[in-house]
């Protein structure tokens, strides 16, 4: 057991898996001796060496080209996308290249292939390095995507996103990196698609992701305190979905809160909440209230960002409003 | 395509021989490709590479078999040049389940792995990038395969084309950048729009690779300066990018009649048609008219035969239409 910050655990989750398969290979930008701008992969250069890990020229569209290249020719490589709002620059690749070839193509190829991205606000960047973009991701047939929301989370899932033989868009909340736990020695892997229950309540079930995990479960303790006992839900994978979970989940309380750090519309939290209404409408006690940060691009004032980004405070005025009318 | 069944007057010869074979079968398959969107059989799109021929069969005769090709929408012919049968070929334009992918691909996606046909992209200049992955695989893992990307003069001006051939050239990747320079985008000039007089060529410097350029309707021409390339790409001395001059007779796709072009500059190709001239190149060096016709009747039941097999192909059902979204076989994105 050692305790590791979020942003070790990347750099973990990658080198367990490049030592256990010769076909792991990295590229990005700075992710070499410069250990990655964010240090995530610090110490991966001097253990596997400049040809399994390798630094990149600022091009987008060649890193993922060059994923997606060497995944339909039998690696398993690993893309960083510095920060995910540069995926707007390669949107091509990923959406239209890596997404749709294997159905085009009748199952010719597979593209067992990850790319990671720093997601989200939280550090002051303004808006073309805060936004988060899982709900870009989701609505792209083809693609997986993964959100952890702790340092053990991440070497699991990262594990089981290197092992998959999709592509995995890979999320990493930047306003966790510097988040610690205890994570267990030894191997880690963990299950795509699996969502998991943090807490047990009784009264609303608040179903989060990534960064507004934690913040849900600091809401949630601050709820009970005032009577208001609540579930949360870890979503932790976009795609697949983990709908049984959740229907179980809100089935048992019979409220739901989404808590997404994206952009209102077309939020992740739209599509469960309408699989919600769909499916068990009649176990609801209540409207489903949809926690998000407004539609607006992420200012950079700390007072003005923090308005924007579900706080724990939000989610507790929300929730205590919703159940008390 | 099959291989000549003439018997050779020399290896060189036989060569030769096997190269007019492909090019004249790639323009008959066009030419029937053609004729079926008229019919309505072929729908959605196709672009042809009627008048291009030469590039894909000399390429194509350059490489080893595990060699990689990425084309682009104007695929149909680079996919045939690495040895892909016409009938699926044929059923995949038409929708069919005997297609090459079961009808789910189209004209514009034609993929054959198992013939290191590695797709053909429609967003242009994706599939350069792309085509440096596989090199870099091939690199990583030492096995001397080399990928060919193939574009149009059109796709050099996009931002994908530059990224690649600075990635591929500062990780020395063993891949070849083939410009069909044809003139012509859709219906704009590339001349008209672009900084210099060689898209692909003169571009070539600013990567710190030589500038070849290369009559795109001689096949020999082709085949010799790709032959090249292969060498520098398995030597690890990285990637090349080859400007082929070149024409389509026809339009850019579907039923375009391409009026846009001037009658002048459309009959002074047409004399440079690849495949009348590489004709009369082997009847020079002493290829009967007999063996050439022998050929060309082959080919041309090879075509029908093809095109009869394709129209015999099912319509593709409910069990295609969720198949292979994930690698697991199926569509399923929840539990
Ligand atoms: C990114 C993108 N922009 C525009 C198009 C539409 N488009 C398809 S083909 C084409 C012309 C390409 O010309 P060129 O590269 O010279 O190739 P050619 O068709 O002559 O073989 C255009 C503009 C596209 N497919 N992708």
């Amino acid at each position: 057991m050692a305790e590791l910050t979020f942003r070790e655990s990347i750099a973990r989750g990658i080198a367990q898996e490049m030592r256990r398969d010769e076909s792991v290979v990295f590229l990005g930008e700075d992710i070499g001796a410069a250990g990655g701008v964010f240090k995530g992969t610090v110490g991966l250069i001097e253990e596997f060496g400049g040809v399994r890990v390798r630094d990149t020229p600022i091009s987008e569209q060649a890193i993922l080209g060059a994923a997606m290249g060497a995944a339909m020719t039998g690696l398993r490589p690993i893309a960083e996308i510095m920060f995910s709002d540069f995926f707007a620059v390669c949107w091509d690749i990923v959406a239209n290249e890596i997404a749709k070839s294997r159905y085009m193509t009748n199952g010719q190829m597979t593209f067992p292939l990850v790319i990671r991205s720093g997601n989200g606000g939280g550090l002051r960047f303004g808006a073309q390095h805060s936004q988060s973009v899982e709900n870009w991701a989701m609505m792209v047939p083809g693609l997986k995507v993964v959100v952890p929301s702790n340092a053990v989370d991440v070497i699991g899932l990262m594990a089981a996103s290197i092992r998959d033989n999709d592509p995995v868009i890979f999320l990493e909340a930047k306003a966790l990196y510097s988040s610690k736990m205890d994570v267990p020695d030894g191997e880690i892997v963990d299950t795509l698609g699996t969502a998991k229950v943090l807490r047990e309540g009784s009264n609303a079930t608040l179903v989060a992701l990534g960064a507004m995990v934690p913040r849900a479960l600091e809401a949630a303790t601050e709820l009970a305190a005032s009577g208001i006992d609540c579930t949360v839900v870890d979503v932790r994978s976009l795609v697949p979905l983990d709908t049984a979970t959740i229907l179980r989940e809100v089935s048992a309380t019979g409220r739901l809160f989404t808590v997404e750090e994206n952009p209102r519309l077309c939020g992740w939290g739209a599509e469960v909440a309408s699989i919600v209404a769909d499916e068990i409408f009649y176990d609801l006690d209540g409207p489903i209230v949809r926690i998000t940060t407004p539609h607006i691009p992420l200012p950079a004032a700390d007072a003005l960002e923090d308005m924007a980004i579900p706080s724990v405070e939000r989610i507790v005025t929300t929730v205590h409003k919703s159940m008390n009318s | 395509m099959s291989s000549t069944k003439v018997a050779p007057t020399s290896s060189d010869l036989a060569h030769k021989v096997a190269l007019y074979r492909s090019q004249y079968a790639l323009r008959q398959f066009e030419k029937r490709a053609y004729d079926l969107f008229l019919e309505g059989l072929v729908k959605g799109t196709s672009h042809l590479s009627i008048g291009q021929e030469a590039i894909a069969a000399g390429v194509a005769a350059a490489m080893r078999s595990d060699d990689w090709t990425f084309a682009t929408y104007r695929g149909h012919a680079h996919t045939l040049a690495r040895g892909v049968p016409m009938t699926p070929v044929f059923a995949e334009l038409m929708g069919r389940t005997n297609g090459l992918m079961a009808g789910k691909g189209g004209s514009m996606h034609l993929t054959s792995v198992e013939h290191g046909v590695m797709g053909s992209y429609a967003v242009i200049g994706a599939h350069l990038p792309i085509a440096c992955g596989a090199a870099w695989s091939a690199q990583y893992r030492g096995t001397e395969q080399v990928a060919v990307a193939f574009f149009g003069d059109g796709s050099t001006n996009i931002g994908a084309f530059h990224e690649a051939l600075n990635f591929a050239a500062v990780w020395k990747l063993p891949v070849i950048f083939f410009c069909e320079n044809n003139l012509w985008m859709e219906y704009t000039r590339t001349s008209e729009v672009t900084a210099v007089a060689n898209p692909a060529a003169d571009r070539a410097s600013a990567y710190g690779l030589e500038s070849i350029i290369v009559d795109g309707n001689d096949a020999d021409a082709v085949f010799e300066v790709t032959s090249a390339a292969f060498a520098r790409a398995r030597a690890g001395e990285g990637p090349s990018m080859i400007e082929a001059k070149t024409y389509r007779h026809g339009g850019h796709s579907r039923a375009d009649p391409g009026k846009y072009r001037p009658d002048e500059e459309l009959a002074e190709w047409m004399t440079k048609d690849p495949i009348p001239l590489y004709r009369t190149r082997l009847l020079e060096a002493g290829v009967s008219e007999d063996e050439l016709v022998l050929i060309e009747n082959e080919v041309d039941a090879e075509v029908d035969l093809a095109t009869d097999e394709a129209k015999a192909g099912g319509v593709p059902g409910e069990d295609l239409l969720l198949k292979d979204v994930w690698a697991d076989g199926g569509a399923s994105w929840r539990n």
